[in-house]
């Protein structure tokens, strides 16, 4: 026989809440969750008919299209010749892959000498166990060092365009910011407090054992450029800030570069000098093995991360 | 081995670690760290350029522990030095010409990303200098394409954004077939490093395997760096692109990115397929059309311009059009004549953009034609230097202009069939480069009218502007140089391109 319970303390269990909220008597984001239902889209009818005016007015008087035979006739024979155009180069690309040595057979150009070294002596010559790493980070770091400077020339470019540095820009960026979508929503939060650890954990992972299976710095610091999006789209700038500021970005970019650069310039400048490396390359296999790679696979990552959650930022605020 | 022989390496990496390191300075200190590295790297490139002309043949660079097939390489031999030394002089010079014009187009706060772009600009243009490996080019040309559109769009106005989307489209285009080309040529070789890849298609000529792979990739990889180098009808992302963008990044662009993508293409043509097989092809008659096509379409459209930076910038397309004619002969001192144009048109188009911009600082900042009456009065510098620069673009004997043409001429004469087009394209296009370059000319050494000094009409002396008066003189000076002692230059150009072999 169960014990009587009073009707107050019954009405604190988990489960006298759960059996209102399943039969709909209460909402239990109601009070917690800032609701912003979003605003359908009001096309301004004034605005829309003065850039219709305008766009005829332009056609009309730019390029007269209805006395003007010259533009007319160019803007059909565009058209067919474009058409022509692509189809002419389809065929050739087409002609040309249909002449190429055929996929995958053993005789083929490709499979040579140079293809075979990586595969039979990678291991022992760069020590690191997923020749692919070995390939990209050791035989040839230097195209990977090209790599990794168009990622960071490329944010450059981007906080050129995007980023917002007088007065005016940055305070419409803050006003702007979400304004058709909820701040502090409680689902994501929970989600992303459950999801953020072990996707930081994860990409860490993928970087630190790039160079003993599948993985690396460009896959890792992708993992945690995404990470780092999910966090703030959950918690916002308030939280994010603390920790990754356009400084923190900056000095984080400089710092793995130049390591990866000053690196990579001991390992060119001993190799073709004929000096032997002092770095050892461990135990294939182990964690701390394969001379460099290990910390080149950090700096990359790092740039990545970098990289990808700056242009977020960038597109979405034009600031930190 | 010598020490010299690490600084084509050495060069790399500063420039590419410089990048990097301006981010964290401000505009003031990234613009002393870049200076330093330019003049860096020319004294060492020149150190470079005196050790290779001792040594008589051209040396390996391995990057790493592992030779070549497997590992990356470089290669130096006096061409490639001597463009690096020549590269950094311009570089120098175009920056040190548009101090204060980028002082007050870009935003304080975004000065230091300018230096980003320039140093690591330096950086892919040695890099597409030295390397001996197709993929790295590749990687390069990426760094050079992002690098060239931040140059373009840092003034930010609606027509610099316009201008940048433009060459960035275009640009992507010419990589993206560069990519393909390189593709196919792997697949039939199995190689990337260009001796190995010359090896390979040497074997494969021979015996006629793979023909439509080979002949696509040098179609695609000669019209993706046309592209880029903006030959004739792909011309149309260039007059926006250098007649709007800060002056420093015009110079830069006109006489440096587009002579890189030239430079390789040349390497290409000789060290990756063979100047004979090239020779062979129908490829170079194509080069041939659109150059000639090119040298005449690219100065009537200069003509029709109305404001100065345009018409320099259209004036471009003729003189591209001249290198790749040069190409288009399809022998060795058409080639010649070609690179001697590179590096005469680089030392003039600078020039003619910097003394430009001295101009229209004295008319109120009109870049308008009409508004420039006596203009060479009021800036006398900038107005002798500009006059220096149209004419040796017109050819006039004395300046490097006209070298270059008497070496196309001489290179046309003899060829079985292309003698006459050559000949008549170059007299065409001489006529009308004067007609809009002395139009020019006159136009600035005729006084004003009284009501001048109300549209901002003012006298500039040399001393305002000491950056941009230094350079103009060098120009002057590298550009009398140029003409007056050109049979080192032509020696060191074929000494150059014999070590290509």
């Amino acid at each position: 026989m169960s014990r009587k319970v009073p009707q107050e303390k019954y009405e604190k269990t988990f489960s006298y809440k759960f059996k209102r909220w399943l039969e709909g008597y209460k909402d239990p984001f109601l009070d917690t969750l800032e609701m912003k239902s979003q605003k359908a889209f009001h096309e301004d009818e004034e605005i829309t008919r003065l850039h219709d005016e305008d766009k005829e007015q332009h056609l009309r008087q730019l390029y007269d299209i209805e006395h003007n035979a010259e533009v007319r006739i160019f803007a059909g024979i565009y058209k067919v010749f474009s058409v022509l155009f692509c189809i002419f180069l389809v065929m050739m690309l087409l002609i040309a892959v249909s002449a190429l040595p055929p996929f995958g057979e053993a005789g083929n150009p490709v499979n040579n000498e140079v293809s075979e070294r990586y595969i039979e002596n990678g291991l022992q010559e760069t020590g690191a166990v997923n020749i692919v790493t070995g390939m990209i980070l050791d035989y040839r770091a230097f195209d990977t060092l090209g790599e990794s400077h168009v990622l960071f020339i490329a944010t450059c470019t981007v906080l050129i365009l995007l980023r917002a540095d007088t007065k005016r820009d940055q305070e419409y960026g803050e006003a702007n910011d979400r304004s058709h979508e909820p701040k502090n929503d409680v689902i994501l939060q929970t989600a992303a407090r459950i999801l953020v650890p072990p996707i930081f954990i994860f990409g860490i992972y993928v970087i630190l054992a790039g160079h003993l299976g599948p993985g690396g710095g460009f896959s890792g610091g992708a993992v945690i450029g995404a990470g780092l999006i999910l966090y703030l789209n959950a918690f916002g700038f308030a939280k994010t800030e603390k920790f990754f500021t356009a400084k923190t970005y900056r000095r984080m970019s400089f710092g793995a570069l130049a390591c990866y650069s000053i690196a990579k310039s001991y390992s060119f400048y001993t190799g073709a000098n004929h000096i032997e490396s002092i770095i050892p390359l461990g135990n294939p296999g182990a964690i701390l093995s394969s001379g460099l790679i290990l910390l080149l696979n950090i700096c990359v990552g790092i740039v990545v991360a970098g990289t990808m959650y700056t242009f977020y930022v960038m597109f979405r605020k034009g600031g930190y | 081995m010598a020490f010299v022989q690490n600084f084509p390496f050495m060069s790399i990496i500063l420039s590419l670690f410089s990048g990097p390191l301006c981010s964290v300075l401000d505009g003031k200190w990234a613009k002393k760290v870049n200076t330093a590295v330019i003049v860096i790297i020319g004294l060492m490139s020149s150190c470079v350029l005196g050790y290779v002309a001792g040594l008589g043949e051209p040396f390996i660079y391995r990057m790493g522990h592992f030779p070549a097939p497997w590992g990356n390489e470089i290669r130096v031999g006096v061409l490639e030095a001597f463009m690096a030394v020549f590269f950094c002089v311009i570089m120098l010079l175009s920056m040190a010409g548009g101090v204060r014009e980028r002082l007050l187009q870009i935003e304080e706060s975004k000065q230091n990303l300018y230096y980003i772009m320039v140093n690591l600009l330096l950086c892919s243009l040695l890099a597409l200098i030295y390397t001996n490996d197709l993929f790295t080019a590749y990687v390069f040309v990426e760094i050079n394409t992002i690098s060239a559109c931040g140059l373009i769009m840092i003034r930010q106005n609606g027509r610099t954004i316009e201008a940048a989307a433009r060459y960035m489209i275009m640009s992507l285009l010419g990589s993206g077939l560069l990519l393909l080309g390189i593709c196919f040529l792997y697949s039939v070789t199995g190689h990337l490093l260009m001796s190995n890849i010359r090896q390979q298609v040497e074997m494969l000529a021979v015996s006629g395997e793979y023909r439509i792979p080979l002949m696509v990739s040098l179609v695609l990889m000669s019209v993706g760096l046309a592209i880029k180098s903006a030959l004739y009808p792909f011309h149309t992302w260039l007059p926006d692109a250098y007649g709007y963008s800060t002056v420093s990044s015009a110079a830069i662009l006109s006489s440096l990115v587009s002579k890189g993508y030239i430079f390789l293409l040349i390497k290409i043509f000789y060290r990756v397929i063979g100047f004979e097989i090239i020779c062979s092809s129908k490829v170079i008659h194509i080069l041939f059309v659109f150059g000639v096509m090119g040298m005449i379409m690219g100065s009537v459209s200069a003509i029709k311009e109305e404001s100065i930076r345009r018409m320099i910038a259209y004036s471009s397309v003729a003189q591209i059009g001249y290198i790749y004619m040069g190409f288009g002969l399809g022998t060795e001192i058409g080639v010649v004549a070609s690179i001697y144009h590179v590096l005469s048109h680089a030392a003039t188009k600078s020039l003619l953009f910097i003394a430009a911009s001295g101009l229209t600082d004295a008319s109120g900042d009109s870049v308008r034609y009409e508004e420039l009456h006596g203009a060479g009065f009021r800036h006398r510098l900038a107005g002798a230097a500009f006059t220096v620069g149209a004419l040796s673009m017109v050819g006039l004997p004395m300046f490097s202009g006209f070298i270059s043409k008497l070496l196309f001429a001489q290179a046309a004469m003899g060829h079985e069939y292309k003698m006459l087009i050559t000949l008549i394209a170059l007299a065409v296009s001489t006529i009308l480069n004067a007609v809009y370059f002395m139009k020019t000319v006159i136009r600035i050494y005729t006084p004003a009218s009284q009501d001048g000094e109300s549209k901002g009409n003012r006298i500039i002396h040399m001393r305002e502007q000491p950056g941009k008066s230094a350079a103009l003189i060098c120009f002057v000076i590298l550009n009398l140089i140029l003409g007056l002692n050109s049979e080192p230059v032509i020696h060191m150009i074929e000494a150059g391109l014999e070590m290509f072999r």
